[in-house]
């Protein structure tokens, strides 16, 4: 009786065939987003295929762990996450259920690409909630940053060598080909902004402290009362006095979020809402790492000229 | 941090090394002529030295750590400089924990408590007004503390366990250990699980979109407990061209609630599941699902004996349709599902055939307000005759991710011809690790 009934159930999991073939050469690579993704195919070129969970213009916190996600990671040889506790709400469970050896937290084709850059606003001392939704480890959205970017290059970089040897030559190749170009896209990156340094602005939520800490612009400000928490009136109130207070213009706002409470203060203090790509993908010209930061930069410019500021 | 601790211990040792010079000079100064004066500056020389090469020996150390400049921590001089200089793991700086080194307890290693579980505590309180007759509840009442320990054991494992504690007692509501990496592409658990049997089954009391279960969930498969048992389950995907495809197999003792009674030990309880999931659009997706779940039941134990080796069989099918805009995912969302379960339960007085279902829809009107609505109807399990009825609206309201207000009207018709209208509201809050988002 028992036995049948087990005999059926092992049955059912035995009739499917095989573990799905592996693509065999190139190196299966999945990263959480598209910056990642985007970073890694400059150093993987042609010896790699690869694939992003989330979108640019979806809030990475808040992503779905759908099942689709575990095929991805079922068939990957190499998972690429940002870390700093960014995707704790969704990419645990799609690990797990992933099946795939490979890619567990610890395992030899799992990187946290946080590792050799640059994290802000790690918090001193005590952590509570009363915070509103704080990284214990610091600000997660460190991509932001050319500088940073090398930092996650090398990084993968040196785990595409790790895992493929006899292609280091190439991957280093490609590594200080990417490094260089970035160096020089700085430079023009810097020089447009270079005008602006000190401007003040205001941001949603903390998405871009490495970006304005590279590109020498003043947070003074968010729309959000706490990180993760919605805006508030008392709060909104505060801060247009606050803006109004250091003639503040410019308000920096993700595409994922709605734009009702940053268009009411920009009507009252007369400064410019920008929806800047907080992420590759995150608008439809941001294709890439570099293309990323073109966007970003010219936006800005073009919006912090209107403002009149400075 | 970590780097506030040397410094902390730099500034001691200088402050020694500045005492003992100023303590010699004190002695030695009232000693008058030249070999002494002599005497007391080959002294300092030598101090000097000394102290040169401890204060370098200290700076190769403080680099070695990485720690950049902070200001010495104003805690008591001697307990720190007693307390060893547990290195704070990478990972663990700024996690709430002290800065610099870290308290030792027990006289164990204090980098140990990294490895300990992560560690959430959900509370669930419900009140309810109106009037049941029937299935009468509390006013109020802390309904339950889910406790939650999960951590990864090994390389080859993790482990999850839930406690349930009610007002009075204690009941392990999950306690298991995955195996995620088996060969041949098996998902492997083993302890005591809620069964994977249709969708509400496996989901805990606090993340279901209702304050209750539907009544299908409270006649047909256990209630609140559901199937919930000690045992191995095995799940492997279905490779497949079109959509993701996991069968499911488990073994369970036999023992879950009022719904399987094991009186022997071959009394095993078997549960099949077979799920597909599709993604339609990026915005949206189905996701299907056929369960099956037999064992033994109670009906016929006659003075602890099982003279009617009674069995009942379960099977259920189930249907989720998501929207979720991507660009306003924090803001809008939509989800219909529904679910049937075709009960067979042998008893004494014959087989009874029951079924019930329910079907609902909750909508995400901004970002910290939903609403829902639900319709669910079941026969009763031993008599399937008797058909209950109901339906809810709800309202929800989340101050924070860790926090959640809900209020739901519930009219209930039971087939004893009585008819409840009920209020409940429930407040739902959340401490300790930030847990994964159920899919």
């Amino acid at each position: 009786m028992k036995i049948k009934h087990i005999a059926v159930v092992l049955g059912v999991l035995c009739a499917v065939n095989s573990a799905p073939a592996r693509a065999q050469g190139k190196l299966n690579v999945i990263a959480t987003t598209e910056d990642l993704a985007s970073i890694a195919q400059e150093i993987g070129g042609d010896r790699i295929a690869i694939d992003s969970i989330a979108k640019g213009y979806q809030d990475p916190h808040f992503v779905e762990a759908k099942p689709s996600f575990i095929l991805k990671l079922q068939r990957a040889d190499l998972l690429i996450v940002v870390g700093r506790e960014l995707e704790i709400g969704w990419l645990p469970p799609l690990i797990q259920q992933s099946r795939n050896a490979k890619v567990q937290p610890g395992a030899g084709g799992y990187l946290d690409a946080s590792g050799q850059v640059k994290i802000l606003e790690i918090p001193q001392g005590q952590v509570t909630r009363a915070m509103g939704d704080v990284h214990p480890l610091g600000n997660p959205h460190y991509w932001l940053d050319p500088e940073n970017g090398k930092g996650i290059a090398r990084a993968i970089s040196e785990k595409f060598s790790q895992l493929r040897p006899g292609d280091k030559a190439y991957f280093d190749q490609r590594l200080a080909d990417f490094s260089n170009r970035l160096t020089e896209a700085e430079k023009r990156w810097l020089a447009a902004m270079a005008p602006y340094k000190g401007l003040k602005i205001v941001t949603y939520h903390r998405s871009f402290p490495n970006f304005t800490d590279r590109f020498g612009l003043d947070v003074v400000g968010y729309v959000e009362p706490r990180p993760g928490i919605p805006p508030s009136p008392s709060h909104t109130l505060d801060l247009i006095q606050e803006m109004k207070r250091q003639n503040v213009k410019v308000i920096l706002v993700e595409p994922y979020f709605d734009l009702k409470t940053p268009n009411a203060i920009a009507r009252d203090t007369g400064a410019r809402v920008v929806v800047l790509a907080p992420s590759v993908g995150g608008v439809k010209e941001a294709t890439t790492y570099f293309s990323l930061f073109d966007y970003d930069i010219a936006t800005l410019v073009t919006a912090i000229k209107a403002s009149g500021a400075k | 941090m970590r780097s506030s601790g040397i410094w902390l211990a730099t500034t001691i040792a200088v402050c020694g090394f500045v005492a003992v010079p100023a303590t010699s000079w004190a002695q030695q100064a009232p000693a008058p002529g030249d070999a002494a004066a002599q005497a007391l500056r080959q002294e300092i020389a030598q101090l000097r030295t000394e102290f040169e090469a401890r204060l370098a020996a200290l700076e190769a150390k403080l680099s070695a750590t990485g720690g950049g400049a902070a200001p010495p921590a104003p805690e008591p001089a001697a307990q720190t400089a007693a307390a060893p200089a547990a290195q704070v793991p990478p990972g663990a700086e700024g996690a709430g924990g002290p800065g610099g080194a870290l308290p030792v307890y027990g006289g164990g290693s204090a980098a140990s408590k990294v490895f300990n579980p992560d560690m959430a505590v959900v509370g669930n309180f419900l009140g309810v007004g109106g009037s049941n007759s029937v299935n009468p509840a509390p006013a109020m009442e802390m309904r339950e503390s889910e406790v939650s320990f999960q951590a990864i054991v090994d390389p080859y494992a993790r482990a999850d366990f839930f406690l349930a504690f009610g007002e009075t007692g204690v009941d392990l509501e999950e306690g298991y250990v995955t195996f995620p990496t088996l060969p041949g592409g098996l998902l492997m658990k083993v302890g005591k699980l809620r069964a994977s049997f249709g969708k509400l089954n496996t989901a805990h009391t606090h993340i279901l979109p209702w304050a209750d279960r539907p009544l299908v969930t409270e006649n047909l498969v256990g209630g609140e407990e559901g199937i919930g048992d000690a045992g191995f389950s095995v799940a492997r995907l279905i490779p497949n061209p079109w959509i993701f495809l996991e069968a499911t197999g488990q073994v369970f003792r036999g023992d879950s609630g009022d719904i399987f009674h094991s009186s022997e030990r071959s009394d095993l309880s078997v549960i099949g599941r077979l799920r597909g999931y599709h993604d339609i659009t990026e915005s949206t997706n189905v996701d299907l699902g056929a369960s099956y779940a037999r064992g033994h039941n109670a009906s016929g134990i006659v003075d602890q004996t099982d003279l009617g080796r009674f069995t009942t069989e379960l099977v259920g099918v189930d249907a989720t349709i998501r929207w979720k805009p991507l660009r306003r995912s924090i803001y809008h969302s939509f989800v219909a599902r529904t679910e049937g379960v075709f009960s067979r339960r042998e008893q004494p007085d014959g087989r009874q055939s029951s079924n019930g279902f329910y079907v609902s829809g909750d909508y995400q009107l901004a970002r910290r307000w939903f609403t829902g609505a639900r319709y669910d109807a079941s026969d009763r399990a031993d008599d399937s005759s008797a058909r209950d009825t109901g339906q809810s609206l709800l309202l929800t309201y989340w101050p924070s991710e860790f926090s959640q207000i809900r209020g739901q009207f519930r009219r209930t018709k039971y087939a004893e011809g009585v008819t409840a209208n009920e209020l409940l509201f429930q407040f739902q809050f959340s401490i300790g690790a930030h847990g994964a988002h159920a899919f």
